[in-house]
C-alpha cells in the first residue's frame, strides 16, 4: 500500500499528473470504432507536419525508451544506456462515428514494436519522401515488405528547390508497383494532406476488393 | 466479516512514487490482454464504484482522464507515460471493471465497408 511517507521522488509527476484530466480532449459519444494510418517516412521529411495539418486535436506525442547494453564502452560509466524513440501522431473523426489515428512513425520498424500492436490492422501506410534524399526511403520500404502486407502511397512532400520528378520515376527508384498511389504538394495545407489520406485508403479499398474477388 | 469488494489484486504492490514502470506495473512487463492497440478506444465505466484505496496515483489519473472516450494512445500522452506502461494499467482496470472497451475488439484488419466509410468521410472533407 502507498504509505505516508515523503515523496522526494514525486517531483515531475506531481506536476503532470492532475493536467492530465484537464487538458484532454474526448472523442464526441457517437464514436464507436477507430481506426489508424501509419505516417512513415525519414527524420524531418514532414510526418508531423502532415499530421497536423489534419488532426481535429493538438499534435500529442508518446515516448517509450529503449535500454541497450552498450558495447565497447567503459564499464565504469555503467554497463547501460537509455535512448527515448517519441511518437507524434494526431486524430481526426471521419463520418461521425469513426475515429481515425494518424500515428506517425519511426522509420525504422525496430522502432515500431516499441509499440505493441502499432502496424496490426493498419488500413494502410504514407510513406512520404524527400525527392532530395530518396535513399532515405529505402530502409523504410525493405522492412515495410518484410513485415508487413499493409497497402502503400507515396507522399512526395514539394520541399522548395526539390527536383520535380515525374510520379512513375518515383515509383520506379523506390521499387514499388506503379499502381502505388503517389500524391505530391505542400503538406502543410490541408487539402493536400486530406487528398493524400483519401488516396491511400482507395487504395486499400481498391486491393482489399481485389483480394475478397480473387478468393 | 464485512464483506469487501473484490480489491483488485495487482495493485497491491504499487508504490506512490514515479519511480521506474516495473515497480509501477507490480514487476510485470506484459498486459493481462493482448488486443490492446495504441488506437483501442477506451471509457472510464461510470457506476459510482471507487477505486480500492490501495489504487495507485497513475489509476486514479487514468480513469478520471478517460471519463470521455479516448484511445490508449492518447492516454499516454496525456498522463506522461509510456504507452507500454498504459497498457498494463488499463488491463487491470478492465480486468476490475473500472475501464471499457469502447471500440470493437482487436479484429485483423478493418472490413471493407468499414474503409468505405472512411473513404466517404474523407471525401467530406
Amino acid at each position: 500500500m502507498a504509505s505516508a511517507t515523503s515523496e522526494p521522488d514525486a517531483l515531475v509527476q506531481d506536476a503532470v499528473v492532475p493536467d492530465a484530466a484537464a487538458g484532454a480532449q474526448h472523442l464526441a459519444p457517437t464514436v464507436v470504432r477507430s481506426v489508424k494510418i501509419l505516417v512513415v517516412g525519414a527524420y524531418g521529411v514532414g510526418k508531423t507536419t502532415l499530421i497536423g495539418a489534419v488532426s481535429e486535436i493538438p499534435i500529442l506525442s508518446t515516448e517509450e525508451t529503449i535500454t541497450t547494453a552498450s558495447v565497447g564502452v567503459d564499464p565504469r560509466l555503467g554497463a547501460k544506456s537509455t535512448t527515448t524513440v517519441a511518437m507524434d501522431f494526431g486524430r481526426v473523426t471521419v463520418g461521425g462515428e469513426t475515429a481515425l489515428y494518424l500515428f506517425g512513425t519511426p522509420g525504422q520498424r525496430r522502432f515500431w514494436d516499441l509499440w505493441v500492436g502499432l502496424a496490426d490492422g493498419a488500413v494502410g501506410v504514407l510513406l512520404l519522401v524527400d525527392t532530395r534524399r530518396l535513399e532515405d526511403s529505402f530502409e523504410v520500404l525493405d522492412q515495410l515488405e518484410e513485415h508487413t502486407q499493409l497497402p502503400v502511397a507515396v507522399v512526395v512532400n514539394e520541399f522548395p528547390g526539390a527536383p520535380a520528378h515525374a510520379a512513375e520515376d518515383v515509383l520506379r527508384a523506390l521499387d514499388l508497383p506503379l499502381d502505388t498511389p503517389l500524391v505530391s504538394g505542400d503538406l502543410r495545407g490541408r487539402a493536400q494532406a486530406v487528398e493524400a489520406l483519401r488516396a491511400l485508403v482507395a487504395h486499400a479499398v481498391r486491393l482489399r476488393s481485389a483480394e475478397s474477388s480473387a478468393a | 466479516m464485512p464483506v469487501q469488494k473484490p480489491v483488485q489484486k495487482p495493485t497491491d504492490g504499487y508504490h506512490d512514487h514515479p519511480v521506474r514502470s516495473y515497480v509501477l506495473t507490480g514487476g510485470r512487463a506484459h498486459p493481462t490482454r493482448n488486443t490492446l492497440r495504441p488506437e483501442t478506444l477506451l471509457c472510464a465505466v461510470d457506476d459510482g464504484r471507487e477505486l480500492p484505496l490501495g489504487a495507485g496515483r497513475h489509476e486514479r489519473a487514468l480513469l478520471e482522464t478517460c471519463r470521455g472516450t479516448l484511445s490508449l494512445a492518447e492516454l499516454a500522452a496525456y498522463l506522461r507515460l509510456p504507452a507500454s506502461l498504459v497498457a498494463v494499467l488499463v488491463s487491470d482496470l478492465i480486468d476490475a471493471g473500472y475501464l471499457a472497451v469502447r471500440s470493437g475488439g482487436a479484429h485483423d484488419l478493418p472490413g471493407i465497408d468499414l474503409l468505405e466509410e472512411v473513404l466517404d468521410g474523407l471525401r467530406n472533407f
